[in-house]
């Protein structure tokens, strides 16, 4: 293995912890800790915002989405940029003129409620660890994908250069290395993806050969060995054949196998399938589960003709094929001939069309794409470690500004993460094989016939990923600091404390949940990663995005309704999605698929559940509209000219003392 | 301070009807694509120089919809805070 990403790597954790050390000499002042002194300009603070955001999810996470799972997972980068727009119309400018340090500030003030506080603070904590663990995790498999180094190394080396630059310069000492850092990811998503096009093909050409060539689906353009894992990984070690033609498999280590099944479910009357029999070695004709195979075996899978009553199923005049199914037991490695159909891999027509694999495998696609665009968006709009961000504007009208130039510089970068996808899906589809789409940014500069032009390349793709876990972390570890900092002991334990008081508790707590983040990402490592970031989408869009939509909009909101709202509406969604967790598990079983789709997706019921609740409790507890609601609304929405706007805390040195 | 509530009312009331049609237009597209994508398979896979109709508006088009929607609102938003700003000071000198 080469060293040269390994060198990329390195180059960029220096240039973040550098550039945080030599930002960190300008702050000084509690103000500079939380909201880096409100002085970020527009251009600066929405490419921190950009490059906060784009997350392991989005740079490695949605190339991979969009190889395994075609059209649909373009879905999910809409989403986040239409979070975005939702972000600006509704919450952006008002948010910014209440002129707080933390979400929980926003809870309190609006009702001067500090109970209020308490619970918002805990939604807080709990979205940022959630999003915190698939982090970290990114930052394990990469390390490990790369440098073959255990999965322990990537997370300490990013949670010990994080929290090192959070304890020291706090959010103005990570605003300037999230800029940085977004422009590093822009060029790792892009430069290397116009090379790959020069060399392979362009975008529009391999994206032809599969919308006009329905009835295909990828085969292996050579022999490649591919290692399959055990089911410790379930459901990773799942092989699924095409159903549209053979595969041959040569395993060069002994392999268990624990399962055998059809890709497809058999529909109610239709005759029992033996998958067993469509798998041959030339040994023997057919293999079941508990079956060694020695190194050396060569394994053949057949389609499968679905029957009923003895006579072929039809539907829009072709038979109903499936092939089988199996999963290893322990981790195993084999080839992969060239010519054979590659596992895993949809055909053609279920990934370029709408309502393939990932939106139809509950049963009701249409309802899972609106649950999921409203769980992105909502989820977006309401995240407490991006919305911190934009106290960091001088005012209202530049928070304004900033979203605009967010969607501008988030719109651009994931314009190629779909490229990613495409190109992966036409050059290099064995990924599909032994389910490692996610590394498709990584391995896919590695097929060049120029060896060291396909090293630089997968470095700087390296480089751009471990950015992207440490602009997230960082931006997570100020927003669970400044919670801990200002809302637990600043607020709650100890109201007297001095600003410089809460800049050292500050810096304990950056250290401490720096710690804590690095233990809980070791337990995250058979997790996916979509599906955690999931959950943290899934409580914010349910409890903070109805509280600041409401808090900034409707007058009569109260505080009971506004903490009913967010504690029932983002516990069930929690709860859902946990459901779900457990059943992909296999502990629990939801048997109805209507069910199953809104554990999975909760977004669609969550938030308007939530927003509901809020309006009803506030009608039935209209007493306690808090008597200066009027003065606060005019503050959340007069123009900064009238001279009504107050920052609900004001510390910029000078001003308070 | 009832001044300060009558520009409260009045900013509050074109600003969330700004807001409100924006997000009308975009919801429209952001919802109304699923449906054309289940009702109108044939016009949603129609080829536009490789890249599926619908894959041309979701995966390329959409991004740049954003930028002009939300150029717009900021253009408008700021009006009608100058103008607000504006009359209110006329109204208290």
């Amino acid at each position: 293995m080469s060293l040269i990403p390994l060198f990329f790597v390195i180059a960029v954790t220096l240039a973040t912890f550098f550039l945080g050390l030599w930002a960190t000499k300008r702050a000084q002042s509690a103000s500079d800790f939380f909201v880096a002194g409100r002085q970020v300009s527009v251009g600066m603070n929405a490419a921190a915002i950009s490059g906060e955001y784009l997350s392991a999810a989005s740079f490695m996470g949605v190339a991979g989405l969009v190889m395994k799972n075609g059209y649909d997972a373009l879905w999910y980068p809409v989403g986040y940029a239409a979070g975005y727009l939702f972000l600006l119309l509704f919450i952006a400018g008002p948010l910014r003129r209440f002129g707080a340090y933390t979400i929980p500030d926003f809870a309190e003030g609006r009702f001067d409620s500090p109970l209020f506080r308490k619970i918002a603070v805990t939604f807080v904590l709990f979205i940022g660890l959630f999003y915190t663990m698939p982090q970290m995790k990114g930052a394990g498999v990469t390390m490990n994908s790369i440098m073959g180094w255990p999965y322990f190394v990537g997370i300490l080396v990013v949670g010990t250069v994080i929290s090192a630059n959070v304890a020291l310069g706090g959010m103005k000492g990570i605003t300037f290395v999230q800029a940085f850092q977004y422009w590093a990811k822009l060029f790792a998503i892009s430069v290397p993806v116009f090379v790959l096009m020069a060399i392979l093909g362009p975008y529009h050409k391999k994206l032809e050969n599969f919308t006009q060539k329905p009835g295909g689906a990828p085969t292996a353009p050579k022999d490649v060995t591919l290692k399959f894992a055990g089911k410790d990984k379930a459901p990773a070690n799942t092989v699924g054949f095409s159903s549209l033609g053979e595969a041959t498999l040569i395993f060069s280590k002994d392999a268990k196998i624990e399962k055998v099944s059809t890709v497809r479910k058999s529909e109610p009357g239709e005759d029992a399938l033996r998958p067993e029999m469509s798998l041959t070695t030339q040994l023997s004709q057919g293999i079941t589960p508990g079956d060694s195979l020695t190194a050396g075996t060569q394994l053949t899978a057949f389609p499968i003709v679905v029957t009923k009553e003895q006579k072929p199923v039809e539907k829009n005049g072709k038979s109903v094929m499936t092939a089988p199914k199996i999963e290893f037991s322990e981790p195993t490695e084999a080839v992969l001939k060239a010519g054979s159909f590659v596992p895993n891999a949809p055909g053609n027509k279920k990934w370029s069309e709408p309502y393939g694999p990932l939106t139809s495998a509950s049963g009701y696609p249409l309802l899972y794409t609106y649950s999921l665009i409203i769980a992105l968006v909502c989820g977006t709009a309401g995240l407490p470690h991006i919305l911190v961000r934009f106290y960091t504007n001088p005012d209202g009208r530049s928070a304004k500004r900033t979203t605009f130039w967010v969607m501008v510089l988030i719109g651009v970068f994931y314009f190629f993460t779909p490229i990613w996808g495409t190109l992966g899906r036409a050059d290099i589809p064995w990924l599909y094989g032994n389910n490692k789409t996610d590394a498709v940014v990584i391995q896919l500069p590695r097929i060049l016939e120029n060896k060291l032009l396909g090293e630089i390349l997968a470095g700087i793709t390296s480089a751009g990923a471990f950015a992207a876990f440490m602009s997230t972390f960082s931006g997570l570890l100020v927003s669970m600091s400044g919670a801990a900092a200002h809302d637990v002991y600043g607020k709650i334990i100890k109201p007297t404390a001095t600003p410089e008081e809460r800049v050292k508790v500050f810096k304990l707590a950056a250290v401490g949940i720096g710690i804590i983040s690095m233990g809980l990402g070791l337990l995250v490592e058979t997790f996916d990663i979509a599906k955690l970031v999931g959950w943290a989408f899934a409580i914010a869009a349910a409890s903070y995005f109805p509280l600041l939509l409401l808090g900034a909009w409707w007058k009569k909101l109260t505080m009971p309704g506004a903490a009913t709202g967010m504690l029932v509406g983002g516990t069930l969604s929690l709860l859902a999605v946990f459901a779900f967790m457990l059943d992909s598990f296999k502990i629990i079983t939801i048997e109805n698929p209507l069910v199953k789709t809104l554990c999975d997706q909760p977004a669609i019921w969550g938030v308007p559940l939530s927003i509901g609740l809020m309006v009803i409790v506030s009608k039935l507890t209209a007493k306690t509209i808090p008597a200066d609601a009027n003065l606060k609304m005019l503050r959340l929405h007069a123009p900064e000219e009238l001279g009504l706007s107050k920052n609900y805390i004001d510390e910029t040195p000078g001003a308070a003392h | 301070m009832k001044n300060d509530e009558a520009l409260l009312s009045a900013v509050m009331k074109r600003q969330v009807t700004l807001s409100l049609r924006v997000a009308a237009i975009f919801i429209a597209v952001l919802l109304g694509l699923p449906l054309l994508n289940a009702y109108a398979p044939q016009l949603a896979q129609k080829n536009i120089g490789g890249f599926s109709l619908t894959w041309l508006v979701l995966g390329v088009l959409f991004y740049p919809l954003t930028w002009i929607l939300s150029r717009w609102f900021i253009t408008s938003s700021n009006k009608i805070e100058e103008d607000l700003a504006r009359e209110h000071g006329e109204k208290t000198k």
